[in-house]
């Protein structure tokens, strides 16, 4: 297996890097395009993008999405917005601009070169939206309208309402459904992979497992494309959809592909706190409330009051105390550490005292309701629906909770993964928001992979690829499909007492404890025992009733969680590695005076590459130097 | 309103294939939170159901968020229950009151065959969406956003009807079991902006003839989609598609 991580990175000035590169790699005829098969594993921005645009070009795409339509994938759910760099506000953005945030706000460890290229093509990820049919907020005069969202100072947010991610993924749907109907896409719906198949140390087709009648299925394919998303519900509560998992990285790791920073969990601030122990997950309320909800908590500890009673000179509006240029704007990580450090000193509010307030009542009397209404109802109305209580009257209470994740598969400058054959788009892949993500980088990131980036790249690798050269005949194929089987039948033949839901919860406690916002040396040692002795009781333990011949829900859910038991402690062991402090990962052992993140240069300054070793073996580590020849390292300060 | 823990009484549709015999199974959900959302009533059900090696009640869901449109579910008679404009997921227990019966079943309709449990097939969603549900513009050279103006009122109503998110609730609920709510608010949408125009004509015509051939039934005004739809989409959409469709099937000569 290839140890070696050559991130193949192009030429000249940074400006002109990704042209350069387009005109170097490989371009595959457009009439030998038809005789290529693309597998792709995911149809949310990145999956269902990709799968389009490559079908458009020629290639003959298999899209896969274990949901029941390619359209609810969880992209779905983002709400802010998206960043391009039009300028359109006339308010000095540009592509570097874009690109210097990004960076710094990743706590300078990303690669410079990804970076740079995604706010070049950020520009025309809207057009294209645009011109899908996508309806983005508009002003009176008609043009696209735009905020600043957390960290940026400049307005280069596109949205729609509250629901940006639902009318871009419509969009990338669209177009995917032009294709299915043209034949160009086959579609898989409700169809879990279960393995990548590796031949010859290509990757060269997975395992299916169709959920709604069991069959085991080989597809054999020239390249394999995993676009499967992030791996939050290692955590059990997160903002992410019930059904999101980090199986198809998970299984490719397995066969050899890297996973890069895996420790990198963004906890998002804005969220409704946890209301009891059946929660089975969190809801964001996006960021954007940020612009004119002011955060605060009573000066006094364990301040009962209503928050209409507490005065404003009794009132701490801590982020705009401690950080006076940003204020309530600083970017998610300092925003969510803050949160936390107010209730760990006793300050929280509400039932459970994990909660800050994030009031409207300034700008409801400066703007009028309606004006809040316009821009946040869905909002309200989903804080209203889930807590029973009225955001305009009240403050909401918000609190952290776990969001995205930046690590991921590593790639290359092509997106490609170590095993060659294997490209990984969106956020299942490591490359482009380093420690931190920003606000409104997600949809960006995802949408760039899919429309403008892996279309051009893959290119280069299927062109020296015979096309069909390898079938389902070759033994790799059954093999996989024989190691699936013996994984469903393991599953269901423990025949134990408890839910893997039971198992999933405990594992997010232990998550949450000592690989969460905060984490050390002792805890995440502690950590990785803990899911070591959870994980052998799940395996003597869970309840898998039924078959896999049938639909089987708790069987496919099973599955998952044994892969997030062994993926918890693989995040462990990265976290306890990484003694430093960056963006969303912060060691406590590692922080400035203030108590902001510490970072070490001179020793982290690193892609932390984790390689799999077998069964119960600790995993090893490569590292990828990170070189800044442009936006030069240093402290982040929002103050 | 309760805020006391309750103790409800299920009627829950049980079947086990596609064609197979279902029937409604007694379940007590026990220890429920007001504060718990109705499928994570379920979840508890199920994992009492897991203790006792017993298989799970199937049910569609996924964001738990209201935004995703894969849950579903017919409770008490309602497609999403009794709340207006809110998914399944989004319907919290503090709507019922201790002791009460609920009865569980999925959608309905001929174009929506049981999977499994309360399980359905919606695949004749996304049919109709190929047929037509979409502009033909390939990735890249598309125009700068910027370059074509949309009045502000027009990208609002087209937004209003691109926040359908194809759950179905408008077909459970329909006596006709119609899709013309869906269908609409898709046709709506595009008809609105200048980018749907070059395909305006057909698009009407080749979704709702689609639609007809999945099994989904004609529109006769009962108006129970809109009133069910979780995210209600008005039903001027139904209006301005038909007006599209006759448009099309004057000028086309079809």
């Amino acid at each position: 297996m290839a140890r070696e991580l050559n991130s193949n990175l192009p030429e000249g000035p940074i400006e002109q890097r990704w042209d350069n590169h387009r005109f170097n790699i490989k371009l595959v005829n457009p009439a030998n395009k038809r005789k290529y098969k693309v597998i792709v594993v995911g149809s949310g921005l990145a999956g269902a993008s990709a799968s389009a645009t490559m079908a458009e070009l020629g290639y003959q795409v298999d899209c896969f999405c274990f949901q029941d339509s390619p359209r609810r994938a969880h992209s779905i759910a983002a709400q802010g917005g998206i960043n391009a760099a039009k300028n359109y506000q006339n308010d000095g953005d540009s592509v570097y601009r874009l690109f210097y945030d990004t960076v710094k706000g990743g706590d300078f460890r990303s690669r410079e070169d990804n970076v740079y290229r995604l706010a070049q093509v950020s520009s025309n990820i809207i057009d294209q939206c645009v011109a899908q049919g996508v309806p983005f907020a508009r002003d009176y005069g008609g043009h696209l309208a735009n905020r600043s969202f957390g960290g940026a100072q400049v307005s280069r947010t596109f949205y729609a309402r509250g629901q940006t991610g639902q009318q871009l993924l419509l969009g990338a749907y669209s177009a995917l459904s032009r294709q299915i109907a043209k034949g160009t896409v086959n579609m898989h719906t409700r169809t879990e992979m279960l393995d990548v198949v590796v031949v010859d140390g290509h990757a060269k087709g997975i395992i299916s497992r169709n959920l709604t009648t069991g069959e085991i299925t080989q597809h054999s394919a020239d390249a394999v494309v995993l676009a499967s998303g992030g791996y939050g519900n290692v955590f059990f509560l997160s903002t992410n959809a019930m059904g999101s998992n980090v199986t198809a990285a998970f299984r490719a790791y397995k066969r050899g592909a890297a996973m890069a920073n895996p420790c990198y969990t963004q906890i998002h601030p804005t969220c409704i706190p946890v209301s009891g122990d059946h929660q089975s997950k969190l809801t964001l309320m996006s960021e954007s409330l940020r612009n004119d909800g002011r955060i605060w908590v009573p000066k006094k500890k364990g301040d009962t009051r209503k928050p209409s009673d507490i005065p404003e000179s009794e009132r701490d509006y801590y982020l705009e105390r401690r950080y006076p240029s940003f204020g309530n704007l600083v970017p998610r990580d300092v925003a969510s550490r803050a949160a936390k450090l107010a209730c760990d000193e006793g300050f929280g509010v509400g039932k459970t005292g994990l909660g800050v307030y994030l009031d409207f009542g300034h700008a409801i009397n400066r703007l009028g309701e309606d004006a809040i209404s316009a821009r946040y109802g869905n909002l309200f109305d989903m804080y209203h629906k889930i807590t029973d209580e009225n955001p305009y009257k009240t403050p909401m209470r918000i609190f952290p909770a776990v969001h995205y994740t930046m690590g991921g598969l590593w790639v290359d400058y092509n997106l490609q993964s170590n095993l060659p054959g294997l490209f990984v788009i969106g956020e299942a892949n490591f490359s482009d928001h380093g420690a931190n993500r920003l606000g409104a980088s997600a949809l960006m990131q995802g949408l760039a992979d899919g429309y403008f980036v892996l279309p051009y790249t893959i290119g280069h690798y299927l062109a020296d690829a015979q096309p069909g050269s390898v079938t389902t005949d070759d033994s790799a194929f059954r093999n996989a499909a024989q190691d699936t089987d013996a994984r469903l039948d393991a599953l269901l033949s423990v025949d134990g007492n408890k839910s893997a839901d039971w198992y999933h919860r405990e594992l997010g406690k232990i998550m949450w404890d000592s690989c969460g916002m905060a984490r050390n040396n002792t805890g995440l040692k502690q950590g990785i025992e803990s899911i070591q002795s959870l994980r052998k009781e799940f395996w003597q333990n869970v309840s898998v009733p039924g078959s896999a011949k049938e639909m089987n829900v708790a069987l496919a859910n099973a599955g998952r969680v044994a892969d997030f038991l062994e993926h918890g402690e693989l995040m462990c062991h990265d976290a306890l590695t990484r003694a430093e402090s960056c963006g969303g990962h912060f060691r406590e052992e590692y922080q400035t005076d203030e108590g902001e993140a510490k970072r070490n240069d001179e020793d982290y300054c690193h892609v932390s590459a984790w390689f799999y070793e077998g069964e119960n073996k600790t995993p090893t580590m490569e590292k990828e130097d990170l070189k800044f020849e442009y936006v030069k390292p240093s402290q982040r300060s929002y103050k | 309103m309760t805020t006391q823990n309750m103790t409800l009484n299920l009627k829950v549709w049980r079947q086990d294939a596609p064609g197979k015999k279902g029937k409604f199974v007694s379940y007590i959900a026990k220890d429920i939170s007001p504060d718990m959302s109705f499928l994570e009533m379920l979840d508890i059900v199920n994992a009492d159901l897991a203790g006792q090696k017993e298989m799970p009640v199937a049910f569609d869901h996924d964001c738990r968020e209201g935004i995703c449109g894969m849950c579903s579910l017919v409770i008490n008679g309602k497609p999403h229950g009794p709340d207006e404009g809110t998914t399944t997921c989004q319907l919290h227990m503090r709507r019922f009151t201790n002791g009460d019966t609920i009865w569980i079943e999925p959608w309905r309709a001929e174009a929506f065959p049981v999977v499994r449990d309360l399980v359905v097939d919606r695949s004749a969603f996304d049919s109709i969406i190929q047929a037509g549900g979409f502009v033909s513009v390939n990735t890249g050279g598309a125009p700068d956003a910027n370059a074509l103006p949309i009045a502000k009122e027009d990208a609002d109503m087209a937004f209003d009807a691109a926040t359908c998110i194809g759950c179905g609730a408008c077909v459970a609920a329909c006596p006709n079991a119609s899709a013309m709510l869906f269908v609409g608010a898709k046709v709506s949408q595009l008809a609105k902006l200048p980018q749907g125009q070059a395909e305006r004509p057909e698009r009407a015509l080749n979704m709702i003839t689609q639609m007809d051939k999945e099994g989904f039934g004609a529109c006769t005004n009962h108006y129970e989609c809109t009133a069910a739809c979780p995210k209600s989409i008005p039903l001027r959409v139904i209006g301005e598609m038909n007006q599209d469709y006759t448009k099309s099937l004057i000028f086309s000569g079809r």
